[in-house]
């Protein structure tokens, strides 16, 4: 018997592709807004979510799912403000996957649920691979971390539809030049909404509530009609 | 008392996402072989674009690992990585960049999208 070459072309990543629509229409059947934080380590992501948290209570139910190599300190800091979280450890690896997300959500009350922030894993490469099922990707990215991160990680930058851009408090401190990061990324993101903010000093929150709840606003109005 | 806090553990999960990469395209692969009753994979031809972040060399480590047992277990991986090819969205040049330079060379703009480098499948395999 021969060899015979069979012809294919499927998408290596199509199982978890898949995967995330599920997890898109499930979301869309409860009317939740699910916003998938990608960052470094260290960029704030944890912080942004305490404060939004605390800035929105009253006004949107709110869910987390925390994405970590190992751990639950993060789960046990967005505990105390009383909202659900469920912890994802994913032992090594270096991203949530859509599987994980499905799995996560077996663990909490969809019904009660208006936003649900899901902290992936601190890193700027791979989970910008892997969807989830998000229906918003927001990337935080630090001052400290410099200028030239748009070029090294491109798609990260290229996929998002909101940059916070945190730590602005540290201006004056760092040789980071705004302009230029501004050129890079709206390069190679014309659509993205930039934001400066400081999760320290609450500077420029105010512009991300307001978009998070224009966007809860139109995920109700989806949802009702 | 609705439950607040819970955990989810992976354990011996992806330790890079190569693994669970790795573990698709085994998937895809021995699929398409049993539906064409295959009696072994002697290749699978993978494109991975330049700018997917995926090494080779991991994806191999992986796959020596988890072939075992499958038809699949002779099969050799070959690679190709289309590279990054990128259009100005100003002037609509279409360019190779150099490194970390994303900047058109015909406008020095550096508003740009991609054309390849991000693509990820098995494009073929080959079977006895």
């Amino acid at each position: 018997m021969g060899v015979k070459v069979l012809t294919i072309s499927e998408d290596i990543l199509g199982a978890n592709k898949e995967i995330a629509k599920r997890n898109q229409s499930c979301f869309d059947k409860h009317g939740i807004l699910s916003i998938n934080v990608m960052s470094s380590p260290g960029a704030g992501k944890t912080s942004l979510i305490r404060q939004t948290i605390s800035r929105l209570a009253g006004k949107a139910r709110i869910a987390v799912i925390e994405g970590d190599v190992a751990s639950s300190i993060d789960a046990e800091e967005i505990h105390k403000y009383g909202v659900a979280v469920v912890q994802i450890n994913t032992a090594g690896g270096c991203h949530l996957d859509a599987n994980m997300v499905s799995k996560a959500l077996d663990n909490l009350s969809l019904d009660k649920i208006d936003l649900l922030l899901i902290e992936n894993v601190g890193n700027l490469i791979c989970p910008a691979e892997f969807a989830l099922g998000e229906h918003r990707r927001v990337v935080l990215f630090s001052l400290p971390e410099g200028d030239d991160k748009p070029y090294k990680y491109p798609l990260m930058f290229m996929q998002a539809d909101v940059l916070l851009l945190n730590k602005v408090d540290l201006l004056p401190y760092l040789e980071f030049n705004m302009k230029a990061f501004h050129k890079a990324v709206t390069g190679l993101n014309s659509d993205v909404a930039i934001f400066q903010v400081s999760c320290k000093t609450g500077q420029g929150l105010e512009d991300w509530f307001s978009w998070l709840q224009e966007q809860l606003r139109e995920t109700k109005s989806r949802h009702n009609a | 008392m609705v439950q607040l806090f819970s955990t989810v553990r992976y354990c011996f999960y992806s330790r890079l996402h190569e693994f669970s990469i790795t573990q698709s395209i085994l998937a895809i692969a021995l699929e398409k072989a049993n539906s064409a009753e295959a009696r072994r994979i002697s290749r699978i031809n993978i494109v991975i674009g330049e700018l997917s972040g995926i090494v080779d060399d991991c994806v191999q480590f992986y796959f020596d690992f988890i072939n075992k047992g499958t038809i699949a277990e002779q099969a050799k991986l070959s690679f190709h990585h289309p590279p990054t090819r990128l259009r100005c969205r100003d002037c609509g040049t279409v360019f190779t960049p150099h490194k970390l330079d994303w900047t058109c060379p015909s406008c020095h703009e550096s508003k740009v999208e991609i054309v390849s480098g991000r693509e990820c499948y098995v494009e073929s395999i080959e079977v006895e």
